[in-house]
């Protein structure tokens, strides 16, 4: 049984750290970095089994692909959390010749990381022939990636939603992160994306809801999609709030790839509980 | 040593048919080989390899890019992921998708595209790609080959499977005069002298290579001394057998089945600026798209037939 109550102090940290790794760097995607925290420090921390010794291949491991790769400052915080690199180079997020690139790379061999993201729509492709490849090694674990909402205005999405459950790929579960927001602005402003379970449903997916700000739920639906071999994909359509955790991000695209400033970023650094200790840096 | 005498025609099969028999061999030696095609298995004369091992088999549908974010996530996992569908889908159609989750990210994927080029003949322009080359060299870590016959291409299959990297694979649809010994080595990155000679270098990849021989056969008649070199590995470029050969003859022509900005021609003249500044003249489409034809036709319209080679040679003669 998951301790929802350390989760929630882990998340507290590294909301943390994604203040203050863009708030140093003074660039970086802040809003959906904080509505994406609870869902990664749930899979790091309690659902996914993964090794931060760190192999390529995964064999007997769970994997996490970040299809929407500017929410980076997030997965650096967890994947250094959880021992795969230490973390005091979170200081070093987009710096040059830092291994924390503006969006996540195999490039500069930091691990954790298994593919490079950032240019959208290309990680439900990945992880499916990740789940493949599971599948022909008799590895039974299971492949989670995420998208964004807006991100789902890219066409290869497409051809990989009709791909996965066409071919039996259960063992791979999609998180939308379903926060109505994109750059420049509401989705349905944008591009209006209709009902993602009406969609995926179509498409011959199981669908799952969860709000991925309530870390309770969040565990608890994370695992029921990670158990599920019942000949198809998963899309889990993940409600959550764009900087959340943080009073004045909360809600906005705003903050979508925005850096706040001195006072702002203590502002926010004040809502947060420091629970596992700062990494250190001069400057805040 | 490869002489003109020794390169003789055993008759005319396609390179993909090379293709096809070589990822078998490949498949036999290696069980973590798997296939994807994108609908198009039938012209990727892969049907061995996929009767044989229809489980390492991943028919994709029309959907390019998902092939090769599929490759991407199997080669992470330890496959040795070979995409197949034609030159034209396999590159300017995915170019981010090769970029960001194969070359970007270093995965293991061969990328192996059929119906290169101008020999592809009556679908058209739309088919032709004449720039696959040029995009797929500038993506660093790329290597980038361009087989010249059956057995060429068929030991060009076993050996970039058991090269770790990326790889872009070209060849073609055409039945084409095989005439490059079985038994010769192929080493990626390694030139392969055909013919040795001192008045003029001809430097050729792919369908033209066997022009290349015909043109070399006739200025040697005429007391023209031809050294040929076949450069089927355009990336990385082997650049001391470029050097060394310009720098015996004074005199360069760059045959490919391919636009004459960014293929061949473009990477010998990038070495050879810098390394030995050498007379050059291309044999290359001219900057234009293609149109529908006979294979033998639209090579002949567009300048890259027997008599072009020759007259290009005694053009690039005339500037030493």
């Amino acid at each position: 049984m998951a301790d929802i109550q350390e989760l929630k102090k882990i998340a507290s940290q590294v909301r943390r750290d994604i203040i203050r790794e863009v708030y140093l760097s003074q660039s970086g995607h802040p809003g959906g970095a904080l509505g994406n925290t609870d869902l990664l420090v749930a899979l790091y921390f309690e659902v996914m089994k993964h090794d931060p010794s760190f192999n390529m291949e995964a064999q007997g491991e769970d994997v996490f692909f970040l299809s929407n790769g500017h929410i980076s400052p997030v997965f650096y915080s967890v994947l250094a959390r959880s021992g795969y690199f230490p973390k005091e180079e979170l200081k070093t997020f987009r710096e040059i010749d830092s291994r924390l690139q503006g969006h996540p790379t195999t490039h500069e061999g930091l691990p954790g990381v298994r593919v490079a993201s950032g240019s959208l729509g290309q990680g439900v492709s990945v992880a499916i022939g990740m789940a493949l490849s599971k599948k022909m090694n008799g590895d039974d674990r299971t492949v989670f990636v995420l998208t964004g909402d807006g991100e789902q205005q890219e066409g290869q999405i497409w051809e990989a939603a009709l791909f996965a459950p066409h071919n039996k790929v259960d063992n791979l579960v999609l998180i939308i992160d379903d926060n109505g927001q994109q750059i420049d602005g509401p989705t349905q402003e944008v591009l209006e994306l209709g009902s993602f379970a009406d969609k995926y449903k179509a498409f011959g997916w199981d669908i799952m809801r969860m709000n991925g700000n309530d870390m309770e739920e969040t565990v608890k639906v994370l695992k029921e999609a990670a158990a599920k071999r019942n000949g198809k994909p998963t899309c889990i359509v993940m409600d959550t709030e764009m900087g959340m955790g943080v009073d004045f991000m909360v809600g906005t695209h705003h903050w979508h790839g925005k850096a706040p400033d001195k006072e702002q970023a203590h502002t926010a650094l004040d809502q947060l509980e420091e629970t596992l200790g700062d990494f250190a840096a001069e400057g805040i | 040593m490869l002489s003109l005498d020794k390169l003789k025609s055993t008759g005319k099969k396609a390179t993909r048919d090379g293709f096809g028999a070589g990822l078998k061999a490949a498949g036999d030696k290696h069980d973590n080989v798997v296939m994807l095609t994108a609908d198009l298995r039938g012209s990727m004369k892969s049907e061995d390899f996929i009767n044989t091992y229809p489980d390492r088999f991943i028919q994709v549908g029309i959907s390019e890019a998902n092939m090769m974010g599929i490759a991407s996530g199997l080669a992470t996992g330890g496959k040795i992921p070979v995409t197949t569908t034609f030159a034209n889908f396999s590159t300017g159609r995915v170019y981010d998708q090769i970029r960001q989750s194969i070359a970007y990210s270093d995965k293991n994927v061969k990328i192996c595209a059929s119906h290169a080029g101008l020999t592809l003949g009556e679908d058209g322009a739309t088919h032709q790609i004449l720039e696959d080359i040029g995009m797929m060299r500038m993506l660093p870590g790329m290597t980038v080959i361009n087989p010249c016959d059956y057995n060429q291409t068929a030991a060009a299959v076993q050996a970039i499977v058991e090269h770790h990297g990326p790889v872009y694979l070209r060849f073609g649809r055409p039945g084409w005069p095989v005439f490059i010994p079985e038994d010769t080595k192929f080493e990626i990155g390694k030139a392969l002298p055909l013919s040795e000679g001192t008045d003029v270098t001809i430097f050729a990849t792919g369908h033209l290579v066997w022009k290349a021989v015909e043109a070399a056969r006739q200025l040697e008649e005429e007391g023209i001394s031809v050294d040929l070199i076949n450069i089927h590995t355009i990336k990385p470029l082997d650049e001391e057998a470029v050097i060394a050969s310009a720098k015996k003859t004074g005199a360069v022509v760059t045959c490919e089945e391919h636009n004459k900005y960014g293929g061949l021609g473009s990477a010998i003249a990038e070495c050879l600026s810098k390394h030995a500044p050498t007379p050059q003249e291309y044999v290359a489409t001219d900057d234009t798209f293609g149109e529908s034809g006979t294979a033998d036709q639209l090579l002949a319209k567009y300048g890259l037939d027997t008599p072009d080679v020759v007259a290009a040679v005694k053009r690039v003669l005339k500037r030493k």
